[in-house]
């Protein structure tokens, strides 16, 4: 069948673009009658570039950016619109061995436990600062991501001030091990496998994952230019059915080998197929000879990953008001909510007689195990969803968990 | 009324595009250009020089650091927008397809920017069109040699003259609708795996 439509996609060398390649190099979009046409980019500031100007009709990008688009908050912003979520979880914390061994010697374990590993982190922290020693470094892929606003939430929970006690730098994902490496910062939070780098490279000890900090969390959407979508709504229907099969194979463990021998051609991630298996069977080498298994560390597809849950745009609104990113009000409020359209995730896919959430948003933080929930169709598992800290993020009361945080800021 | 003339930071890694830029950007009258290739330690250099102008290829992977950087008021005194004029879509799409990029501090007029962006987008045009016909010579020089080894090794292999071997080659291009040099390669491959000392 001839391809009805051309979609032109940016995506960044990390596994999470790993739906948008399998659609593309398994043959979903085809199926779709989608001719999907790929293009890695260097940085996330080339994605947006790109977006604006109408070479990618749409793109792998940070959950948050869109939002930040929306916001005015980047340079060449364009109206940009989330109707697809391309996982949850997948990234993790690492620190240097130097690092580790003193939060070891603080009471770290290497068990990936978020409050452990950041108590001992804070006191090693004060100790440093009592000494007179420089704060330590830690290095995000953006200011507008999951990984900034995680390790900030993770700090910040273990009475850490983000931008007081540590300084936060952005370096870009496959940079990552060799700033550890060289000592140019002391830990980072980024996305598989540039973590399993590390620690394969003996430089890196992971001290915590993303999936313990928070569980099954938002991480990287696909991000549509507006004015596209709203003059090519079939094209953008008919990937998203190619986008829903293509996460379902790429779940699915007996495709493992296959995906992982995929990602690491050298035109997507370029890296041997043994370093993309971490990410997608959750057992991690933690460095030292420590190992982990991590319940949900990566969901391409299980637990509605693919849904842009509104509640997850607007977590995401709250971080960016905690950290002065933007300002609280009831219009920034609105955009961010608006950024992210389940409605258009429906459509597209109501066809199939697939499993849909019947809500756009839920309280984040209140499944304590893996629950059965009421959907259009077929039944949907969605959860465990718990904050490490206990804490609970309910969308309809965005005011109250904004001054919540900024009292806990006032505190730590 | 003389104006001071706008400072400019030129960031590339590729040494031989910088130096074109700088070129350019001298030739033009602009005497203040400094052409940085390693992104290590750049806050320090821009605190320094405090360039009215910064220019960088799209393909470094530094921009989303160098961004966040922008928006930092301690390392950078005066805020810093990418482009001057947002309404310039035709600037900004040129620079992009050029693989360019400019940031210019708040308060710069356009029309004091805009033929320092021209500048750069016909440079990289240049640069990338040099790049693309070395490559292209290159490509040819490539193709070139893996014929005459492919002939070399009919000639031995089937008795054939040396025209005779290319009208060979040049046949099963034409019958199997591929290029000449993929068919040599293609035979010098088979040859090199069925006998390791010919290859």
């Amino acid at each position: 069948m001839a391809a009805e439509h051309q979609i032109n996609a940016g995506f960044m060398p990390l596994f999470d673009s790993a739906v948008l390649v399998a659609a593309k190099e398994i043959g979903f979009a085809a199926r779709e009658g989608v001719d999907l046409t790929l293009s890695r980019e260097t940085s996330w500031a080339n994605i947006r570039d790109r977006i604006a100007i109408g070479h990618f009709d749409l793109a792998h990008m940070l959950g948050p950016m869109p939002i930040a688009c929306n916001l005015g908050l980047t340079p060449l912003a364009s109206d940009t619109i989330v109707p697809f979520s391309l996982g949850l979880g997948g990234n993790c914390v690492t620190v240097s061995n130097t690092l580790w061994a003193g939060m070891a010697a603080h009471g770290a374990l290497p068990d990936l436990n978020p409050a452990r590993a950041g108590k001992a982190l804070g006191a090693l922290i004060r100790e440093r600062a009592n000494a007179g020693r420089d704060p330590l470094r830690f290095a995000v892929v953006h200011p507008h991501s999951g990984h900034n606003y995680e390790l900030r939430y993770w700090l910040a929970a273990c009475g850490i001030g983000p931008s007081r006690e540590i300084e936060i730098v952005i370096v870009p994902p496959p940079f990552m091990a060799d700033a550890l490496a060289a000592g140019r910062i002391d830990g980072y939070c980024a996305g598989e496998p540039w973590n399993s780098a590390s620690v394969v490279a003996g430089t890196g000890h992971i001290a915590t994952v993303k999936a313990t900090i928070w569980k099954t969390s938002p991480e990287k959407v696909v991000g549509v230019r507006k004015a596209w979508a709203e003059k090519h709504p079939e094209a953008l229907s008919a990937l998203l059915r190619a986008l829903h099969h293509a996460a379902r194979w790429c779940q699915d463990p007996a495709n493992r080998g296959e995906l992982a021998a995929l990602m690491a051609q050298p035109s997507f991630l370029g890296l041997s197929p043994p370093l993309q298996m971490p990410i997608l069977t959750g057992h991690l080498a933690l460095g030292g000879g420590a190992e982990r298994t991590v319940e949900d560390f990566f969901l391409p597809f299980d637990k509605a990953a693919n849904f842009p849950w509104k509640s997850h745009a607007l977590w995401f609104y709250t971080q960016m008001v905690r950290w002065g990113h933007v300002a609280h009000t009831p219009e920034n409020l609105a955009i961010a909510r608006d950024c992210y359209r389940p409605d258009l995730y429906r459509s597209a896919l109501k066809p199939l007689g697939v499993a849909l959430p019947g809500a756009n948003s839920k309280v984040e933080g209140a499944l304590a195990s893996a629950t059965p929930v009421g959907s259009a169709g077929a039944s949907l598992v969605l959860g465990p969803d718990g904050f490490f800290d206990g804490q609970i993020f309910d969308p309809d009361e965005v005011d109250a968990y904004i001054a919540g945080q900024k009292l806990a800021r006032a505190e730590a | 009324m003389i104006r001071k003339s706008l400072t400019v930071l030129v960031i590339d890694e590729n040494h031989i595009r910088a130096s074109i830029i700088e070129a350019g950007l001298r030739e033009a009258g602009h005497e203040q250009v400094t052409v940085v290739h390693d992104v290590a330690g750049i806050a320090r250099r821009i605190a320094e020089i405090e360039p009215d102008v910064i220019v960088i290829d799209l393909e470094n992977p530094n921009r989303d650091m160098l961004e966040n950087m922008f928006q930092l008021s301690r390392v950078v005194k005066r805020p810093i927008a990418m482009f001057v004029d947002r309404s310039d879509q035709a600037s900004i799409e040129a620079a992009v397809e050029a693989g360019v990029s400019a940031y210019v501090v708040d308060g710069l007029r356009q029309e004091r920017v805009k033929p320092i962006l021209d500048m750069a987008i016909s440079r990289f045009n240049a640069f990338s069109r040099m790049a693309r016909e070395l490559e292209e010579a290159r490509s040819e020089l490539e193709d070139r040699k893996v014929i005459d080894r492919a002939k070399g090794i009919l000639m031995r292999s089937r008795g054939l003259s040396e025209d005779a071997a290319y009208t060979l080659l040049r046949k099963t291009a034409m019958n199997q609708n591929r290029k000449i040099s993929e068919i040599a390669q293609s035979l010098v491959t088979a040859a090199g795996l069925l006998d390791p000392g010919e290859s």
